[in-house]
Order: structure tokens, then C-alpha cells, then sequence
């Protein structure tokens, strides 16, 4: 039996998810328990959401550099506006969503490079996160903080929450017409438009969705950390990238895997713990963080080698 | 009126790009249950008229009607719905899509729940009727397809009836990556098609193709239609002459010179190994996909050095594909042709204007790239004449041995002369060709040829033995090896 680009591309973030957790579960046997796979993964699942957020843009042969101010947006908003004022939170939150596919559009219509728009749009976002809260407080919204600190039987919230959003953004993305249509912009625009198609909405409902994903985010991460600050979740536009990759995206083409994407996260989320468990002194943390995203892809690309010298023809 | 109200017709249409006419008043009737040959030199229009067609283009001036109604304002949409249908000269599937995937996206009118088995239904039943026994697994990415593989689905999607049933369907140069079982399939179904009352519009360069299949044939020269006859009043010649490009004279084997100072080996895993010799143009021959491109990649692999530049390359490579390997969408023509020469252009490290300038003005004069100015981009020249900045890219190195994967595809029979004429003058100089061809007739101008099968050198041709016969008795196995 042949296998499948897309096996090979789901087995190289699934291999090192599973070492990783073997690592952890070996330097700290007690978290082989439901306590502490949920403590493991609680941080993953908006880290997660925001990786498919930013898969939906990688996509369509984008980048959004703007994905960690605008989840801090969004979770200053859920932790004022949502949690005060339901209404004109999900309004202003609905707002963010039109501004993301305008975004969309105007990136396709002037032919801007991406990188440079969402960079500046971070500066908005943050802008704006920073008037909404000057100092960390706001409360998370009662709702939002009891999904996530739930506890259902059996199986911690944080895997049900990554595997419902993993099987959830497949069928979405990998599935659907819309799905297709995104993917096939990625692909080769101009096929789709001589198809009739138009990309301009495609475009457009690809950031919306992506919009739709980050909010979730943000809304996750208050629900854990019942407050927010403007600056609380920067780090996440690299981590989600980063998560995209290591889950068997690529940055051109429209070739994405969302169940690989949440892997990724997942990965990403752990490698940390690993490394504390290993008592790695934090400054030297985000070095290994990256040694750790670089051993990854050279397995990766070596597997592409081997894929490539068997599979021609 | 007695015949049928045309299919489509495109009346006094006329597009202009800066200074160049495109399309000059041209006027075209498709009737159902015909096929037109459209023929004509690169640049000639033809390309330009069927974007008019499908709706992807707008002429600023005329009129376009189907079935007797003028349809106003025209667009993609509207010719989709049309049941106009169109397969183009480079490749435009989503390689990163599943084929049923790609009948999505070609198909508007498919979704809603189960969408995926009715897309396999579909594509499948088009691709067993066009080409039986093709042996294509629609579920399998589009990337992971040979060329003639993904030119073969392009092809069945065109005639694919998703509830809207194709009534025009556009063949631009659709034969190209396929090898001569598959074209016999193709031009089968196209009869078929056509006798049921379909049209069709083939463009090609085999003229063979379009004088045996087409039933009405259309010479286009500079923008405007030029000759319109039934297939019966044009033969080959004929219909050369009308193109008005140079007489196709019969093509003529080097001897060989008697050299033998050895420039390139490469010994293969099996069968016969390979070499080449100075001043040799060796050709590969064989049915497409067995192996040829691989050697020639493997060749430049093996001379090339990846991490450091030599000062004088070893070898040059003059890609086929070249959406894909050859030319940089975004630079200017200048740009895309002294890429491979910067060093020989600058000094200490600085690139030289002035002779950046000189060489690109040489070049154009020398191989006659069609173009008013050499900082105009790329992608303003028609397909063939970007194909003549690839070859300007490559010759104008100081490399002794150039690497050719199937140049000539797509490229009109007075370029392809031109170019014979500058490989031969090369080759006495001392330069060595590789030369990878699906066409007999370049296989023809070639030295030494070696024909390939199942990625296996299994003969070696020279001098008069190159011939038609030998090379296909060669390239099927079991007859003579």
C-alpha cells in the first residue's frame, strides 16, 4: 500500500508529540494523571486556536504578524467590554472580525504584501488593547471561565478542548466546499478564478474565519487567566507559526493540516514543560524551545527526501 | 438562414497592451458539431483570442454572441455558464488539491452535502471516456502527478458535465506534455465529441494534429485572421506558408566529428551509460516520463556544485516547464536573461549597467525577442518568446555544456528554426548539447541519440541510424532494443 502525502505529512508532528510526552512522563511520572495533562495542556488550547487562526491565513499564501496583539485585543475585550456589557463586547468583537476580512480584500485588491499590513495592524490592536485596559485586571466572563475550568469526567477539558477543535477546523478546512475553495486560492489563484470563482470573498472569508478562530482564542485564554493585559499573549503570533509548521504546513501553496496544526501547538506547549522538568534555567529556554522546532524540521524534510526518491516516477 | 446559430461568435474584436496589437479586428463563428484549428506563429493572437472567449479578458472594442443573443456584460461567469470550457497551455490544477478536489473548484454548481462522491463520479467517468485505461487515481494530489498525468486531468476536466454540459471546448496546445498514444486518445475524443454536436477549438503546433482532426482551419498572423479555409483546402505546406513563418527545411544529422575528448559521463544504475563529447549535441529520446529529465537533473546535480559557485559553470540548464523552473514572474525580461551571468556583468562586485544593457541588446537582435523594450516585464511576452530569454539566458554563459529539458514546447516553427540554426553554430564552436525532445524532428539535428525506457538507457543511435523508426522500434519494449 502507498502511503499518502498526507499521512507522511501528520506522522512527523505526531512522532514527537508522543516523544515528547514520553520525555515528560519519564523525568515526572506524576504527570501521567488527569490533573496533570490537564495543567500540561491547559495553556494549549487558545495557543491552538490561534495556530488555526493562522493557518487559515497561511492558506491563502499569507502571513499575519498581527496574531498575538490581536488575541490580546480580543481577551481585554472579553475581560472589560464582554464581561460588563455583553452586547456592545460582542459587537465591538464582531467589528474585529469585519476588520480582518476588509483586511482580506485590501491585501488581494491594492496587491500588498501581507507581512507588512498585519505588522502594521499589530500596532493598531495593540494601540487599542492598551486604551481598553491601561493596567492588567478586567474579569473574565462567568461562562468563558466555567468551559474552561470544568472538570469532565474521565478525560481533562484541555484534550477534549484540543481533539473537538482538531477534528472540528478538519472538517471545516479540509472537508468543506469553503474549506476547498481557501485552499485552492493557496494552490493556484488563477485557476480558481477562471473556475468563476471569486477571490475576493474567498479571500475574505478565510481572514474572517481565521478572525472567528482568534477570538475564540483570546476568549480561552481570560477564561484561564481571569484577567487580561495588553500585552498578554505576544509571544503567540511566532508560536503560532511556528505551531503551523511543525504540524506539516508550509508557508506557500495552501499546503496545511489543522489536525497537524493543533499538534503542533500541542508540541510547542510541551516542549516547555520538558524543559523545566529537565531543569533548564529559563534564560536558556527559548534556545532549546527553538533547537527542539529545528530538530523537528530537519526529520521533516529528511522524510520529503526519502518521500521524493521513492515516489518518483 | 440555414445553418445552426453559432455556438459563439466573437465579432470585429480588438485588444491592444501598450503598443502591441493583440488583436486587430478579428471576427470568429463557432457552429456546433465543428472543430477549428487555430494555428498561427507565437504571438500571433491565438492565445489572446481565447482569453477574449473565455471571458477572461475584455477587448475594447466588439461584440460577443451565443446563440444568436449578445452578451453584454461578458465575464468568466457568464462563459462557464455558457458551457464554455477551456484547458490552457501551462497547468492550472491546485497542486495542492486532491483531483476530486480540483472538480470542486472547476465545478461552481457542485456543493451541498456529499459533494465529494458525485466530484469522483464525475471526473472519473471523464477521464475513463477520454483517456481508457489512463490508470489515475483521482483521489491522489494533483502534486504528485507527472506532467502528462496532470495535462491528462486538465484535459477530462474540460469535458467533465457536472449538470452544465461543456458545448465549446478550448484546446490550447493540449498535446504538448503528452506522448503520441495519449494525443491519438485525445484527438479520438475530440471526433466524438465534435460528431455529437460539441465544439471544440484546437490550437496546436503539430500541424499533423490539426490538419487530421480539425474541420475547419484558422491562420492567424499578427493580431488578425489571415486565412480561413474548410480542413481540405490546406495541406502541411500550405498551411505553413500561410502562417507566413520560414519554410520548414528538411532537418539534417550532423556527422559526428570524429571528437572524442569526453566532457560529461555519468554512469548510470543499469542499462548503457552516458556520455557526451565537445562540440556534440546528444539528444534523449523516447516516450515521455521515462527517465529523461531525471538524467538531466542528475547531470546538472552532479557538475553543478550547490554550496559554492564556480567561476566557469560546468553546465547549463534550459528548463522546459517554464512557469514552474524557468522564468521570474515579477523582473523584467532584461532581468530574467543575464540572471545567469552577473558575474560575468559586474565588477568587484558591482553590477555593470552599461553592460548589462549591451549584452541584453545582443541578445535581442541575435534570437529576435519580440518586444519594444527590454525593461518591459516578463510575463508581456507571449509564451514562446519567453522560452527565447530562457534560451539567451542559458547560451550567453560561458558554460560548455548546456542541459535542455524539452525546450521547444510550445514555441512556433520559425523560432524553433532560429534556434536550430544557434545550437548548430554553438555545437561547431565547441559547445556540447544535452538535448531532452519529445519531437522526432529535433531528434533528427542530433549527433548521437540515446533512447530511454523505464528510466533505462536501452540504445544508442548515431548518424544515419537516427531515424523515426529506430528511435520508436527502441522506445517500446519487446520489439528491438
Amino acid at each position: 500500500m502507498r502511503i499518502s502525502t498526507d499521512m507522511l505529512r501528520i506522522a512527523v508532528p505526531v512522532a514527537s508529540l508522543l516523544l515528547l510526552l514520553a520525555g515528560v512522563f519519564y523525568l515526572q511520572p506524576r504527570a501521567m494523571s488527569y490533573n496533570g495533562l490537564n495543567l500540561l495542556f491547559n495553556l494549549a488550547v487558545p495557543i491552538a486556536l490561534a495556530t488555526i487562526a493562522q493557518m487559515l491565513i497561511m492558506a491563502v499564501n499569507d502571513l499575519d504578524l498581527s496574531m498575538g496583539t490581536f488575541v490580546s485585543f480580543v481577551a481585554c475585550v472579553a475581560a472589560t467590554y464582554l464581561h460588563d456589557t455583553p452586547i456592545l463586547g460582542v459587537l465591538v468583537l464582531l467589528g474585529a472580525i469585519a476588520t480582518y476580512a476588509a483586511l482580506g480584500v485590501i491585501i488581494y485588491l491594492r496587491d500588498l504584501p501581507s507581512i507588512v499590513v498585519t505588522l502594521g495592524m499589530s500596532f493598531v490592536w495593540g494601540g487599542l488593547a492598551v486604551l481598553i485596559l491601561p493596567a492588567p485586571g478586567g474579569t473574565a466572563p462567568e461562562w468563558a471561565r466555567a468551559v474552561m475550568i470544568s472538570k469532565p469526567p474521565l478525560v481533562p477539558m484541555a484534550i477534549i478542548a484540543s481533539v473537538l477543535l482538531a477534528v472540528f477546523a478538519h472538517l471545516l478546512i479540509m472537508r468543506s466546499s469553503l474549506g476547498v475553495l481557501i485552499r485552492g486560492v493557496g494552490g493556484n489563484q488563477r485557476s480558481v478564478q477562471r473556475a468563476g470563482w471569486s477571490v475576493i470573498a474567498a479571500r475574505a472569508s478565510a481572514y474572517a474565519l481565521a478572525a472567528c478562530f482568534a477570538v475564540a482564542a483570546g476568549i480561552c485564554l481570560v477564561g484561564l487567566t481571569t484577567s487580561a493585559d495588553a500585552n498578554i499573549a505576544l509571544r503567540y503570533t511566532l508560536l503560532s507559526i511556528a505551531g503551523v509548521i511543525l504540524g506539516g504546513g508550509e508557508f506557500t501553496g495552501g499546503r496545511i493540516s489543522p489536525v497537524g496544526a493543533v499538534i503542533g501547538a500541542l508540541t510547542l506547549t510541551l516542549a516547555g514543560s520538558f524543559l523545566s522538568f529537565l531543569r533548564i534555567s529559563p534564560d536558556w529556554q527559548i534556545g532549546a524551545q527553538g533547537g527542539i522546532l529545528i530538530i523537528v524540521l530537519a526529520v521533516r524534510l529528511l522524510l520529503n527526501r526519502l518521500e521524493s526518491k521513492g515516489g518518483a516516477r | 438562414m440555414l445553418l445552426p446559430p453559432a455556438v459563439f461568435e466573437v465579432s470585429d474584436a480588438a485588444v491592444r497592451f501598450g503598443e502591441v496589437r493583440a488583436l486587430d479586428g478579428v471576427s470568429l463563428a463557432i457552429l456546433p458539431g465543428e472543430c477549428i484549428g487555430l494555428v498561427g506563429h507565437n504571438g500571433a493572437g491565438k492565445s489572446t483570442i481565447v482569453s477574449v472567449i473565455n471571458g477572461g479578458l475584455t477587448p475594447q472594442q466588439g461584440e460577443i454572441f451565443s446563440d444568436g443573443t449578445r452578451l453584454a456584460p461578458y465575464g468568466i461567469g457568464v462563459a462557464r455558464n455558457r458551457g464554455v470550457r477551456c484547458v490552457f497551455q501551462e497547468l492550472s490544477l491546485c497542486p495542492n488539491l486532491s483531483i476530486i478536489e480540483n472538480t470542486r473548484i472547476m465545478h461552481r454548481t457542485l456543493g451541498g452535502f456529499g459533494w465529494r462522491a458525485r466530484a469522483r463520479a464525475i471526473i472519473a467517468a471523464s477521464l475513463d471516456a477520454v483517456f481508457p485505461g489512463h490508470g489515475i487515481d483521482v483521489g491522489d494530489q494533483v502534486g504528485v502527478l507527472s506532467i502528462a498525468q496532470r495535462q491528462m486531468v486538465e484535459i477530462a476536466m474540460a469535458f467533465s458535465d457536472a449538470g452544465q454540459p461543456p458545448r465549446l471546448v478550448i484546446l490550447d496546445e493540449p498535446t504538448s506534455s503528452l506522448d503520441a498514444g495519449l494525443a491519438t486518445q485525445l484527438l479520438a475524443h475530440v471526433r466524438r465529441f465534435v460528431a455529437a454536436g460539441g465544439a471544440v477549438i484546437l490550437i496546436s503546433h503539430m500541424l499533423n494534429e490539426i490538419l487530421e482532426t480539425a474541420s475547419r482551419i484558422v491562420v492567424m498572423k499578427d493580431g488578425k485572421i489571415v486565412a480561413e479555409r474548410a480542413a481540405g483546402g490546406f495541406d502541411h505546406a500550405g498551411l505553413v506558408k500561410a502562417m507566413g513563418s520560414v519554410a520548414t527545411h528538411q532537418a539534417t544529422a550532423r556527422r559526428s566529428t570524429g571528437a572524442s575528448q569526453s566532457v560529461l559521463d555519468l554512469p548510470m544504475a543499469k542499462g548503457q551509460p552516458f556520455r557526451a563529447c565537445k562540440g556534440e549535441v546528444v539528444g534523449l529520446a523516447g516516450l515521455g516520463g521515462h527517465g529523461q529529465t531525471r538524467m538531466l537533473l542528475a547531470l546538472f546535480d552532479h557538475h553543478a556544485p550547490q554550496w559554492w559557485p564556480r567561476r566557469d559553470p560546468a553546465v547549463t540548464f534550459v528548463a522546459g516547464d517554464r512557469r514552474e523552473n524557468g522564468i521570474f514572474d515579477r523582473w523584467s525580461i532584461l532581468k530574467n536573461m543575464t540572471i545567469a551571468t552577473l558575474s560575468d556583468l559586474s565588477r568587484r562586485g558591482l553590477l555593470q549597467d552599461g553592460a548589462e544593457t549591451a549584452r541584453g541588446a545582443t541578445w535581442k537582435t541575435r534570437i529576435e525577442i519580440r518586444t519594444a523594450n527590454m525593461e518591459n516585464p516578463i510575463l508581456s511576452l507571449s509564451g514562446g518568446n519567453q522560452q527565447k530569454v530562457l534560451f539567451a539566458r542559458a547560451l550567453s554563459t560561458r558554460a560548455p555544456v548546456v542541459l535542455m529539458d524539452d525546450p521547444m514546447r510550445g514555441v512556433d516553427v520559425g523560432t524553433k528554426q532560429e534556434v536550430y540554426g544557434i545550437i548548430r553554430t554553438e555545437a561547431e564552436a565547441g559547445r556540447t548539447f544535452v538535448w531532452y525532445s519529445t519531437e522526432m524532428e529535433e531528434m533528427q539535428l542530433c549527433d548521437r541519440v540515446y533512447v530511454f525506457r523505464e528510466g533505462v538507457i536501452v540504445a544508442e543511435l548515431t548518424g544515419d541510424a537516427i531515424s523515426e523508426h529506430n528511435i520508436l522500434a527502441a522506445s517500446f519494449e519487446g520489439t528491438a532494443a
